[in-house]
Formats: structure tokens, C-alpha cells, sequence
């Protein structure tokens, strides 16, 4: 049968609690493995790699970070684009320290102390709830932002005060630097991606999860209950950061090349993952997907739209995208306030009936 | 006895930047009490209303720049200038059309939304008023000028030299705004206490429900509300327009306005100033001390971090309503 339940037999719990229960999901989710894995790093070019695929992979991975936060843990942060840049000046720092190791374990590292720096900024909330803590995760952008432009050991003293990705390697092919080809980037950021939302996914369903989303639903409840709310909050913020890190690392090395600080990881990069996430569905690792690639692939189109097709100057171009930006954004809001994942779900639903709906 | 002085302008200094951003925190409080919304986009209101006041003022052709574009003309100016006053009026007319718009386009379909969907349906608004302000008026900078004296001021100078044998620099666009803020807080004070309109704003800010169960129209309160704040952020930007320019970043006035909400508390007038204050104090103190040891720049954090480092003692701000939590 087509999408059906039906005479897919489960014999063990595990079968039973799989995350595709649904045989044509699995099949889906395979072919899209495989055509990602197997197909795309043989036939895309720069243009493809650097406008579309690059970005999108990479900021998914900022968005399950933050959908950990807030859509599971429910925590607000805003303070995303400075825990990336945490990311991105803590790999460039290794990558020109330790020149031998392989990029891949510089990248890990980088999550890591970006998660040590997340605990720290979110040992606040434990005290501090709801929009208070929205605001105060704000503290986190602007100092880190200005440590990162201050203190010059942090760009290795450049005159320019800008940080630039030297060349490394994986597997002999360059990975980062000007060298570097569109596959190689693609397949490392496919591949972190890929393990992150296998990682994330399996923590979300695990007592980690259950106990994120007992906190989220109400704290004082999930207390009594016996989630320690303090480890609960503040491993959220540790798993979050961690991924966010990566995502700021893989950013600035592999996509960016160079970046300053204020402009790369200012406030405005700390919105778009929200964005990412609201649109694509809080609590939902398909949701994070979804939101970064409507988010990376609505500015590409309606550039070409614009300037391309209409011929207007950039600028004004530019202007009429925030405008329709924020516009769909609040009808978004408007039609669907649980985001992309929702309609998905929906459609799932009916798919499961059709031909034939009661 | 010279850093005491200096410290002492350095205060005076504070407390004029805190007025203004009093100022902007002020509409944030009142849209916050009546409707619930944590409105992102005051600052960038803050932005629109200024422009529209420049456009105004100098007879921009609205939309000029798309007009050109689609149709190949080439309009500009409709070549007369709008005295300030009228232009003001017209402006705040502006901002009570885009009030009544907002209500009916956006408010009234994210009725009983969650707090966050709300909030980021104000950073959408956010955006698309900042693309409308360039689209409408051009994203160039521009100089604002309704008549409010500038420069520094003699007379303080000239008695502070008298009494201290060091004049203090103050400049009389600050002491402007001042004496315009406090008298705009004295007004809405007064409006919310005493008028008819007042009380039902302060009975739909305690209850919702309760305040629709005995006949007072949300919509009306809600479009009265933003139409306020939206006056509140046309003074705003004169004031922040005046001093330094119509241009984006004075919609960044509204993160600057945010430490203060947290530390005066989301829902009280009075706590907006005193944390202004506080803030301006603060941050133009630290900068002065401390600044010069770690590189300067410090005032584009220190606000957040010493709220933060605030709230961790008192979770509900200066003067919040006090949280209570039951299961």
C-alpha cells in the first residue's frame, strides 16, 4: 500500500519507536541520503555550492542548535550570532595554532568551547525566565562581539583586525582557504550536518529530551516531578551552543573564508536563526531544516527575480526584499504559527488516508 | 578635584542620554502594558517617523526612487518646503494611519498567540517598516531640522565656570529633550490616570477579559496605544534625528532601550525612566573609568550586562510587577 502503516510489522520496541515508522518515509529518507551523499558532490558547481547548499547545511545546523534551546527547552536566546562567533574565532585560533591537526577536530573543539562559553551565559536562567531572559541572552552578543574586536589576540594581531581561514586539508583535498573546491565544502558540511541532526535527533527523543521539554512545558511542574532544572537549563545551553558552535566554525571557515566580527556575526545573524526557527517549527528537527532553506533560498530567488528578471538597481532591490521579508514573515505568523514542520505534518496526515478520507 | 569635575559632566552627560533613552523605553512599556506585545520595532518607528518627517518637511515624492525605476522618470522633489510644525502634525497623522494599519493588518490575527510569536511578528513589522522607510524616502542620510536650538550651552557653561573654574559642556539640544521628555511622561501620566480613555488603557493592561466584559474595545485601546507609542517614537526621532542624523542606526536605538526595560521592569512608566537614568549614568560612568583600560567601545555592552548582573537578584526588574508562579 501506498503510505500506509499497514503490513509494516514491528517485532521488537525498537522497530516500534523508530523515528520513520512509515516504510515510504524511510524509503524517502534513503534516497535523499543517498542522492546528497552519492549524487549532488559529482555534479554541483561553485555557484550552487556557495549561493545555495553551503549556507543552507550550515545554517541548519545553527538552527537545530537553537531549536534545542528554545523549541525544546524552551530557553529564548538571541545571543546566537555571538555564540557562533565564539565558533569561528575558536577554530581559527586552532587551525593557526595547531596547523598539523586535521580541521575536522579543530571544528569539534570549537563546539566544545562554545558550549563551555554557553553555560556560562546560561547560568542566568535559572533565576531569569521568559523575554527577561531574551534580553539578557542579548548581553552575551554584544560583549562577545566587542571582546572579539578588542582584544587583539583573538585575530592573531592582524592589521585589518579580520580573521582569514588558512588552507587545510581532509583527505589531501582542501577543505578551506581559496583553494578549496565545491564538493570538498559541500561533503564537510554535509557531513557534520548530517551526524549533528542524527545527534540531535536521538538526544531529543532520549531523557535528555523528555527532560527538556518538561522544562519548557512548565519548570516549576518539572521540579517536583524530579528534573534537576539546573542541569536540565543548563545542559540545554551547553548541546545548543555546542551546535551553534559548529555551525559559527563551519561559517567562517569553510563558507565565509574571512570575516569580521560585527559584520559576520552581528545581531541580525542572531534574528535569522530565529527566523529560521519559527518558520520552520519550534520542537522539530525536520523544522530547522526547513526554516534555513526557505530563509537561504527566499533572498537568492528574489534577488534574481529583482535585479535579474526586473532589471531595478541593487539597492533598491535590496530594499524591497527586507520589506517582503518581513511581510511574509508576520503572515507567516499569521497563517501558520507552528511553521513549516506543521504543514508537513498535516500533509503526512492526509496522506496516510488518502485516497479515501473519512 | 579635576576627575571629580570631569566625572561630574560625565554624569550631567549620563543622565541627558538616559532621558532619551527613557524615551524610547516608554513606548515599549506602553504597548507592552496595554497589548502583552513586546514591540521590537519601536526603534525602527522611532526610524520611520523621522524619515517621514524629513520627506515631509523637504516635499520628497514618496516612493520616488521605485517610481523611477519601474517607470523610467525621473521625480524627485514636488519643489516646495513644509513648514515644521505642519509637517510634525502630518507626521503624527502618519503614525496613527500605520497604528490602525498594524492593528487591522497584523494585531487582530495573532490574538491569544504565544508571548514569542507575538515578538517576532513585531521584528517581521521591524523589517518591512525599515524597507518601507528606504523604499518611501531613499536610504540616504539626512539632517533633521525642526527649529530646537543646538550647540553647546553658554549659560551653563559660564556658571559652572563660575563655580567649579571648569565650564561644563552641555549641549542645549540635550537639555531640549530633557525638559520634552519629562513633560511628555507628565502628560501621559496624567492621560492614563485621569482621562476616560486612560483608565480603560490601564484596565485592558490589568485584564484583558475583564476590561472586554465591561464594554471597552480592545481594538480601540490597541490602535489608541500604538497611535501613542508611535508619537512617542516620532519625538523620539526628532530628538536622536537632530542630534545625529536620519539614518539606520538610529533604529538601533531600541536595543539600547531594552537593558532598560529589563532593569526598570517590562510593565512600569515610572521604572522606564528611573532605569534610563540609570543606564545613561552608568554607562557613560564606566566608559569613563574603566573604558580606557580595555579599549573603549564599552557602552554597547555594558547596559546588557548590568542588567543582566541585576535581574539575577531581582528576577522581575526595579519596579515589575511582582512574579508569581503557581502549578
Amino acid at each position: 500500500m501506498i503510505y500506509r502503516e499497514a503490513g509494516d510489522f514491528k517485532t521488537s520496541y525498537r522497530d516500534d519507536s523508530q523515528t520513520f515508522p512509515i516504510r515510504l518515509d524511510r524509503w524517502g529518507y534513503y534516497a535523499i541520503l543517498a542522492v546528497a551523499f552519492g549524487i549532488i558532490p559529482f555534479v554541483i558547481n561553485d555557484y550552487w555550492a556557495n549561493a545555495v547548499l553551503v549556507p543552507f547545511l550550515i545554517y541548519a545546523i545553527a538552527a537545530m542548535g537553537l531549536n534545542i534551546l528554545t523549541g525544546y527547552a524552551g530557553q529564548v536566546s538571541l545571543g546566537t550570532g555571538g555564540f557562533m562567533a565564539v565558533g569561528a574565532y575558536a577554530v581559527y585560533k586552532l587551525m593557526t595554532a595547531f596547523p598539523d591537526v586535521s580541521i575536522a577536530i579543530h571544528v569539534l573543539l570549537a563546539g566544545l568551547i562554545t558550549a563551555a562559553v554557553g553555560v556560562l551565559f546560561g547560568l542566568p536562567s535559572l533565576r531569569i525566565k521568559g523575554f527577561y531572559l531574551a534580553v539578557a541572552t542579548l548581553a552575551a552578543q554584544f560583549f562577545l562581539v566587542w571582546l572579539f574586536n578588542k582584544v587583539p589576540w583573538f585575530y592573531n594581531y592582524s592589521a585589518s583586525g579580520q580573521i582569514t581561514a588558512p588552507t587545510r586539508t581532509v583527505f589531501d583535498q582542501a577543505v578551506t582557504g581559496p583553494a578549496a573546491s565545491a564538493p570538498a565544502k559541500y561533503l564537510v558540511c554535509l557531513v557534520f550536518a548530517f551526524a549533528l541532526a542524527w545527534l540531535a535527533r536521538n538526544l531529543t527523543r532520549g531523557s535528555l529530551g523528555r527532560k527538556w521539554m518538561a522544562i519548557r512545558d512548565m519548570d516549576i511542574a518539572a521540579e517536583i516531578i524530579g528534573v534537576n532544572p539546573l542541569r536540565a537549563k543548563l545542559s540545554a545551553f551547553a548541546v545548543s551552543s555546542f551546535f551553534v558552535g559548529i555551525a559559527g566554525a563551519l561559517l567562517f571557515a569553510v563558507y565565509l573564508g574571512a570575516a569580521e566580527v560585527g559584520e559576520a556575526f552581528g545581531i541580525n545573524k542572531s534574528f535569522l536563526v530565529l527566523f529560521m526557527i519559527i518558520i520552520g517549527g519550534l520542537g522539530s528537527i525536520f523544522g530547522s531544516f526547513a526554516g534555513a532553506a526557505f530563509l537561504v533560498l527566499l533572498p537568492v530567488l528574489l534577488k534574481n527575480t529583482l535585479v535579474g528578471t526586473l532589471g531595478w538597481p541593487t539597492d533598491l532591490a535590496a530594499h524591497i526584499e527586507l520589506m517582503i521579508v518581513g511581510a511574509l514573515i508576520v503572515t507567516f505568523l499569521i497563517v501558520e504559527p507552528h511553521g513549516l514542520a506543521r504543514l508537513w505534518r498535516l500533509a503526512k496526515d492526509k496522506l496516510r488516508l488518502w485516497p479515501f478520507p473519512h | 578635584m579635576d576627575q571629580f569635575i570631569f566625572g561630574m559632566e560625565v554624569v550631567m552627560n549620563g543622565l541627558m542620554t538616559g532621558v532619551m533613552y527613557a524615551l524610547v523605553a516608554l513606548g515599549f512599556v506602553l504597548i507592552f502594558k496595554a497589548s502583552g506585545v513586546f514591540n521590537y520595532a519601536q526603534g525602527v518607528m522611532a526610524l520611520f517617523a523621522a524619515l517621514t518627517l524629513v520627506g515631509i518637511q523637504n516635499g520628497q515624492v514618496p516612493f520616488a526612487h521605485l517610481i523611477n525605476a519601474t517607470f523610467g522618470t525621473s521625480l524627485h522633489h514636488f519643489g516646495w518646503t513644509v513648514p515644521a510644525v505642519l509637517a510634525v502634525a502630518l507626521t503624527a497623522l502618519v503614525m496613527v494611519l500605520l497604528a490602525f494599519l498594524i492593528e487591522k493588518l497584523v494585531l487582530q490575527h495573532l490574538v491569544g498567540q504565544e508571548p514569542i510569536i507575538l515578538f517576532m511578528a513585531t521584528i517581521g513589522l521591524a523589517y518591512f517598516l525599515e524597507g518601507l522607510g528606504d523604499v518611501m524616502w531613499g536610504a540616504d542620510i539626512k539632517t533633521l531640522n525642526v527649529g530646537l536650538p543646538q550647540g553647546i550651552s553658554d549659560g551653563i557653561e559660564e556658571v559652572t565656570a563660575t563655580w567649579f573654574g571648569y565650564g561644563f559642556f552641555i549641549d542645549r539640544l540635550d537639555l531640549w529633550a530633557t525638559l520634552i521628555a519629562a513633560m511628555l511622561v507628565a502628560a501621559l501620566v496624567a492621560f492614563a490616570q485621569y482621562t476616560k480613555q486612560g483608565r480603560a488603557m490601564r484596565a485592558v493592561a490589568d485584564d484583558h477579559q475583564a476590561a472586554m466584559s465591561v464594554g471597552i474595545s480592545l481594538r480601540f485601546i490597541w490602535v489608541m496605544v500604538w497611535s501613542i507609542a508611535g508619537f512617542v517614537a516620532l519625538v523620539a526621532g526628532i530628538m536622536w534625528g537632530t542630534k545625529s542624523g536620519v539614518q539606520f542606526s538610529l533604529s538601533l536605538i531600541a536595543l539600547k532601550a531594552l537593558p532598560v526595560l529589563m532593569l526598570g521592569g517590562f510593565t512600569s512608566i515610572p521604572g522606564a525612566i528611573v532605569g534610563g537614568l540609570i543606564i545613561g549614568v552608568g554607562e557613560k560612568l564606566f566608559e569613563f573609568t574603566i573604558g580606557p583600560m580595555v579599549g573603549g567601545a564599552t557602552e554597547n555592552w555594558f547596559a546588557y550586562v548590568l542588567a543582566l548582573i541585576f535581574l539575577v537578584f531581582r528576577p522581575q526588574g526595579l519596579f515589575g510587577e511582582r512574579i508569581i508562579e503557581r502549578v
